[in-house]
């Protein structure tokens, strides 16, 4: 889910940006800059710690690439299966909550009915100091 | 640094207008001088803020600021955006969440009713387009409080854009005159709030409360068309009086129901805009003003002294991250044209009907009022400044004969002077609008005078059940309706002091005081000074 979400991500700003575009070059050899890199681990919490990681990340941007090859001129993107459907709109009433207990025994560590968060795959040192006052 | 701006501001209780030293400067153009160099040593302390409503001196350079803000506001409902848990303030930890909220697998979001039409309804008051058709994102990002790892947002297609919100503002001094500014709406989105988290330095770690996480926010964001704090912090008073006459939202800040983040940045007049940044997290109306204006100083400084501003919390294209949310379809909204028919109603929305039931908004009521009576524009500011206040007016105005102008005042000065000397509310009030509605018919009779009227007044808010006739009757404070009485009265007064009374024939005017203050104390008080004053002079010139 993540990982669509940071490809359709890239692929935005690639073509919009940073002028990455696997068009130009089919085989999609394009390299990803550093700056890139860094964004994508901070906002995903992935390290993309080797040469090796990176050069993954280029072949699956490339593999992806090939979706390209169909022709969508004139087709409105689908963005739900629902988009046929009415969405559905609930009253305001209360009708669930007050299971605590039960919540919080999916959680490793529990601190007076708190949940404990862990840290990311990165610590947190190493994640931007501001971080938890400044999300975009 | 930030007190110098501030000095021309209207200190202590911020009405939904301002007076605002600032705005009146930045809009002229630059300075006619000679462009200079030569201040550039000087340190900026000793420099005046120059966007305070102060001449430049010749030669000095001129800054203009400007401020947008992103506002978030809670929605009041009964349950959260996408499921049925509660909305509640204060809870034990975690009690008021659903397996939604804690984002557990195989959960789906199911749109809460009134969370759009609260949306709706603070678009229309806003003057906002509000979108027929509207769609959900997921906007992505880590952060512990936020289980799903995304946020429910409206990025793309936001359910309302293009209003504006209009506030006032006092300008110049002696004269002043009251001013509209308005700063426009760019849109309206339905959101998702996170949970809240405790840092736990110590031992490393985050505790987590999901009880906020899901509750459905109204996001606004508003173009930079301010200049300064005093008229960011103007324009969020208004839009939270906004909100809480519409009920779409308590907005109260000090409870986290409304939270602003400004964005803020500044330039020379006639250059273009300068490089924002961004004040988060501002929750409390007296530190949004100051601690923009800090900002824009600081940056101002900073400028001045050859640095430069650096955008630390966007630094990338803030697009990624986002992507629309597949289990939410279109939300569609109607008007009383465009109804399908045979549809449940409870399933659709119509626009036209929530325009239909909007309540009277803040500034309708405040001209209504001065136009029906005859009050200052700051009394109406006033009343509706304080919760309950205007009700409260109304109340006593249904109930008295004493005319409207006698009843602002008394309700404006006397009674929420005695509120706020016990920092109280009005709902906490011991006295009732019939019971001050009754002191001020005795008033209006002459039945008393208008100092007796303020020491029954005390003693109605000991509350200790009487009426103001009875406290009256009780310390003999009407006044004395037997004129002869009072002819008596002044008669032997002015037998008893004949000094005085050669005083005031030679010339000393202000000798009569001293006699009132004498008859007065003989009638203990229950003569009307106006009365004792046309009684002696009768009685001197005969």
């Amino acid at each position: 889910m993540w990982a669509r979400a940071a490809y359709l991500g890239l692929r935005a700003a690639a073509r919009g940006r940073w002028g990455f575009t696997s068009k130009a070059d089919p085989r999609g050899s394009g390299r990803v800059k550093g700056e890139l890199i860094q964004h994508l681990e901070r906002l995903s919490l992935v390290d993309f710690g080797s040469q090796e990681a990176v050069a993954r990340l280029e072949k699956a941007i490339a593999f992806a690439d090939r979706l390209r090859a169909v022709n969508t001129d004139a087709v409105e993107p689908m963005e739900s299966v629902l988009e046929d459907r009415y969405l559905y709109l609930r009253s305001d009433s209360v009708v669930e909550g007050s299971c605590a207990e039960e919540l919080l025994q999916n959680s490793h560590r529990v601190v007076e009915e708190y949940f404990v968060a862990p840290p990311g795959n990165i610590s947190w040192s190493k994640v931007d100091e501001k971080q938890p006052f400044s999300r975009c | 640094m930030a007190a110098p701006m501030l000095r021309w501001c209207c200190p202590g209780r911020r009405f939904a207008f301002a007076w605002v030293g600032c705005g009146s400067c930045h809009r002229r153009g630059p300075p006619t001088g000679s462009t200079s160099n030569g201040k550039r040593g000087q340190s900026s302390v000793a420099q005046q803020p120059h966007f305070t409503a102060q001449k430049p001196r010749e030669g000095e350079h001129e800054w203009a600021a400007v401020v947008g803000l992103e506002i978030h506001a809670q929605i009041a409902s009964n349950s959260k955006l996408f499921s049925g848990s509660q909305v509640h303030f204060a809870a034990p930890p975690n009690s008021l969440v659903s397996f939604f909220d804690a984002s557990l697998p195989g959960t789906l979001p199911v749109l809460n009713r009134r969370c759009v039409e609260a949306a709706v309804m603070t678009g229309l008051a806003l003057d906002c387009h509000i979108n027929r058709k509207s769609l959900f994102d997921r906007k992505h990002y880590f952060y512990a409080d936020l289980p799903a790892g995304y946020q429910i947002t409206q990025q793309r297609l936001p359910i309302a854009v293009n209003g504006s919100l209009a506030y006032s503002v006092c300008v110049g001094r002696k004269p002043s005159r009251m001013v509209t500014r308005t700063v426009r709406v760019k849109q309206i989105q339905l959101e998702q709030d996170s949970g809240k988290s405790l840092h736990d330095d110590l031992r490393s770690q985050t505790l987590i409360d999901l009880n906020r996480a899901g509750i459905g926010l109204l996001e606004l964001v508003l173009e930079p068309d301010m200049s300064c704090g005093e008229e960011a912090a103007t324009a969020v008073r208004e839009l939270q009086l906004i909100l809480q006459a519409l009920g779409t939202s308590q907005a109260n800040m000090a409870e986290g129901q409304l939270r602003v983040d400004a964005n803020i940045s500044v330039h020379r007049p006639g250059e273009p805009l300068g490089v924002r940044t961004e004040v988060k997290n501002l929750n409390s109306a007296r530190f949004l003003a100051k601690a923009i204006d800090y900002e824009i100083q600081r940056q101002i400084n900073e400028l001045e002294n050859g640095g430069e501003i650096l955008n630390e919390t966007r630094s990338f294209d803030n697009r990624l991250g986002f992507m629309p949310e597949p289990n939410l379809p279109p939300l569609l909204l109607y008007d009383s044209g465009s109804l399908p028919s045979g549809a449940d109603p409870q399933q659709v929305i119509n626009v036209d009907q929530l325009r239909e039931r909007l309540p009277e908004l803040p500034r309708v009521t405040r001209e209504r009022l001065v136009r029906q009576y005859g009050m200052l524009p700051e009394h109406s500011c006033a009343l509706l400044n304080e919760v309950g206040l205007l009700e409260f007016f109304q109340n006593v105005i249904k109930e008295t004969r004493a005319e409207p102008k006698k009843v602002t005042s008394w309700v404006l000065n006397t009674f929420l002077g005695f509120l706020k000397q016990r920092n109280l509310a009005v709902s906490e009030s011991p006295v009732t609008p019939s019971a001050l509605a009754e002191l001020l018919d005795l008033l209006d009779r002459k039945a008393i005078s208008s100092s007796a009227a303020k020491q029954v007044f005390e003693e109605l808010w000991r509350n200790d059940g009487k009426t103001p006739a009875q406290i009256v009757a009780e310390k003999k404070l009407e006044l004395l309706q037997d004129p002869e009485a009072l002819e008596q009265l002044c008669r032997s007064t002015l037998e008893a002091h004949p000094h005085v009374v050669m005083d005031l024939k030679r010339g000393n005017a202000r000798a009569i005081n001293k006699l009132i203050g004498l008859v007065r104390k003989a009638t203990l008080g229950r003569a009307d000074p106006t009365a004792i004053k046309e009684v002696l002079e009768r009685q001197l010139s005969s």
